[in-house]
């Protein structure tokens, strides 16, 4: 077995020194044996010539995930197909899906990255882990599947579904590590306790949770339920699959895996890079794969680098949590907002309910205003005006202090907003002057 | 005590009208109203012949409802007849959250239906001073 921290404790010189290495490397290959690149950056004369590396990364171009549904399904190989060994997509809710084939390295090295953010998260070769996400297309399943035995775990690939039998094989197996959404981790809590069992009571130490944002009071919850550690990891099927950065113990942000990932924050509406501690869109360039490599990735995902060191001591830095996504964002006033930022504080008010919706008033193609209009709850009212008008503005207050913005605020009556399931957005525009 | 609905009204065209209808439709007569607004929200206070069923149905619509208790009293119609009132409260150190009065018919007396801070000690005042107040039932029934 390798030792899967040697890479965590390296100075910012020893991590750039990696990092330049293996983007030129990456660099040669891409410009060389990739149809879908090697136009471009023929038209913007980057070759292998002239290409610097690491402190020319802004010169390369940007890679969004229309452009990878573009090359559906194989136009992204820089590899025979006969090199390649797997292949996975990404869900296709909107449009073709996304498809990324690895070739026997890259699986080689997406798992050892998986392997380290879980040895990181805690997990030992003397785990037994039961990975209750869905195997099949998704890269969460494998991808955790593969890192965890890489680092000596005993897996039990039970994928998705039938809480029952999960609940039963975790106590009969003396399962100590759950991999799964957070959502999931708390729906088998409960069901545990509908059978007349303390979540408690199971075997389990550690939960290693990805594929859906995580609050805080949703660890708070799983964590006091079950008794364990909590910590999340992401990563994303454009990019490798999980394994691009993880929480520590320490439970202060994600580490990135620096020497395997270029990360890179843009402004989203520029594309210039952002020095570290803003907030922005998170880019990546996985500098571990071959068979479908990619150049900066445009997530879409908001976030910035944490510039402090880790209590835990590793060197590796941190990216915050997502706090939101590009297609999002709205722009009001020079200020970006977040509808994620709105419910928020929306949440911390038990007299207004989460339904709310935004009406946003453009003149031109600017947003002139905002107004939030959200339910009130029965518990919210009151027949005393002042106590109604002091809850108005002590969400006016916290919106403004999180927002930086004085958005207009409208109580509504309950169930007059239309109900939207999943990530439908919930904005309304209004053109011109009121 | 008076049982006085309270009924949130959101910044929409038509919501009055919709409460109005409600209590229409089952039966519920109101004795008296009034609305107090903002630009963003109000809020409707009526008074009706039968609050429980009331309160009840507006919830069924839909509709924010609370009930409070305000109290009722009577004033002469006569130039000073509330500000006599208004001093005994004064004097006890209670606060008003609001007023607001209707005529009985055929027009007697001036009927005014008012919020205090504290109801219990605003009531002990009235009565010190011989202010008469006005059972519910008999708003309700008027």
């Amino acid at each position: 077995m390798q030792n899967l921290e040697k890479n965590d404790y390296l100075s910012a010189d020893e991590i750039k020194e990696i990092q330049d290495e293996k983007l030129k490397d990456l660099f040669y290959h891409v410009y060389h044996y990739s149809p879908y690149y090697r136009p471009i950056l023929d038209e913007q004369d980057i070759t292998p010539e002239n290409f610097n590396g690491i402190s020319q990364l802004e010169k390369l171009p940007f890679t969004t995930k229309e452009n990878l549904r573009e090359c559906y399904p194989y136009q992204m190989a820089a590899v025979s197909m006969d090199e390649i060994v797997r292949i996975h997509a990404s869900s296709g809710t909107t449009g073709k899906p996304v498809v990324m084939g690895y070739t026997e390295n890259d699986l080689e090295e997406w798992s050892l990255a998986v392997a380290r953010l879980c040895s990181m998260a805690g997990v030992t070769a003397g785990d037994i882990a039961q990975i209750s996400f869905g195997y099949g297309l998704f890269t969460g399943g494998f991808g955790l599947h593969y890192g965890l035995e890489k680092l000596g775990a005993a897996v039990v690939p039970f994928s998705s579904g039938n809480t029952e039998r999960q609940l039963q094989l975790m106590e009969d197996f003396q399962t100590t590590i759950l991999v799964s959404t957070p959502s999931f981790a708390l729906y088998m809590a409960e069901a545990a306790r509908e059978n007349g069992i303390d979540p408690a009571n199971y075997y389990l130490r550690l939960g290693l949770f990805g594929g859906e944002p995580c609050s805080d009071t949703m660890r708070e919850e799983i964590e006091k339920q079950w008794q364990i550690k909590a910590t999340v990891n992401y990563g994303l099927t454009e990019v490798i699959g999980p394994g691009v950065s993880g929480e520590c113990l320490e439970k202060q942000g994600l580490h990135l895996l620096e020497d395997c990932f270029l990360a890179e924050i843009v402004d989203p509406q520029t594309g210039e890079t952002l020095p570290d501690g803003e907030t922005g869109e998170l880019v990546l360039t996985p500098l571990i794969k071959k068979g479908f490599p990619v150049l900066r990735y445009r997530t879409g995902d908001i976030t910035r680098i944490m510039p402090e060191t880790c209590n835990c001591g590793r060197t590796l830095r941190r990216m915050d949590y997502i706090t939101g996504r590009t297609d999002d964002m709205l722009i009001v006033k020079g200020v970006n907002v977040f509808p994620s930022q709105i419910e928020e504080v929306l949440d911390e008010f038990k007299e207004v309910s989460p339904h709310y919706q935004l009406i946003v008033h453009r003149q031109k193609s600017f947003i002139k205003d905002l107004e939030i209009q959200v339910e009130l709850t029965p518990e919210g009212f009151s027949d005393s005006f002042r106590e109604m008008e002091s809850l108005e503005n002590r969400i006016r207050q916290r919106l403004r202090s999180s927002l930086s913005l004085s958005p207009k605020l409208k109580l509504m009556n309950p169930k007059t907003l239309e109900r939207t399931t999943g990530k439908s957005r919930r904005i309304i525009e209004q053109e011109g002057d009121e | 005590m008076v049982k006085q609905i309270s009924v949130f009204l959101e910044n929409k065209c038509g919501r009055l009208v919709k409460v109005t209808q409600v209590l229409g439709k089952h039966n519920i007569n109101i004795r008296a109203l009034t609305i107090a607004d903002t630009s963003d929200f109000g809020i409707l206070r009526i008074i009706v012949d039968q609050p429980e069923k009331a309160h009840q149905v507006l919830k069924e619509e839909g509709f924010i409802a609370s009930e409070t208790e305000v109290i009722a009293i009577e004033v002469s119609d006569d130039p000073g007849g509330l500000a006599g009132i208004l001093s005994y409260l004064e004097e006890a150190d209670v606060n008003i959250e609001y007023l607001y009065s209707f005529v009985e018919k055929p027009a007697q007396d001036a009927l005014i239906l008012m919020r205090l801070e504290d109801n219990e000690k605003g009531v002990e005042a009235l009565k010190k001073n011989n202010v008469k107040i006005i059972e519910g039932e008999r708003i309700y029934s008027l």
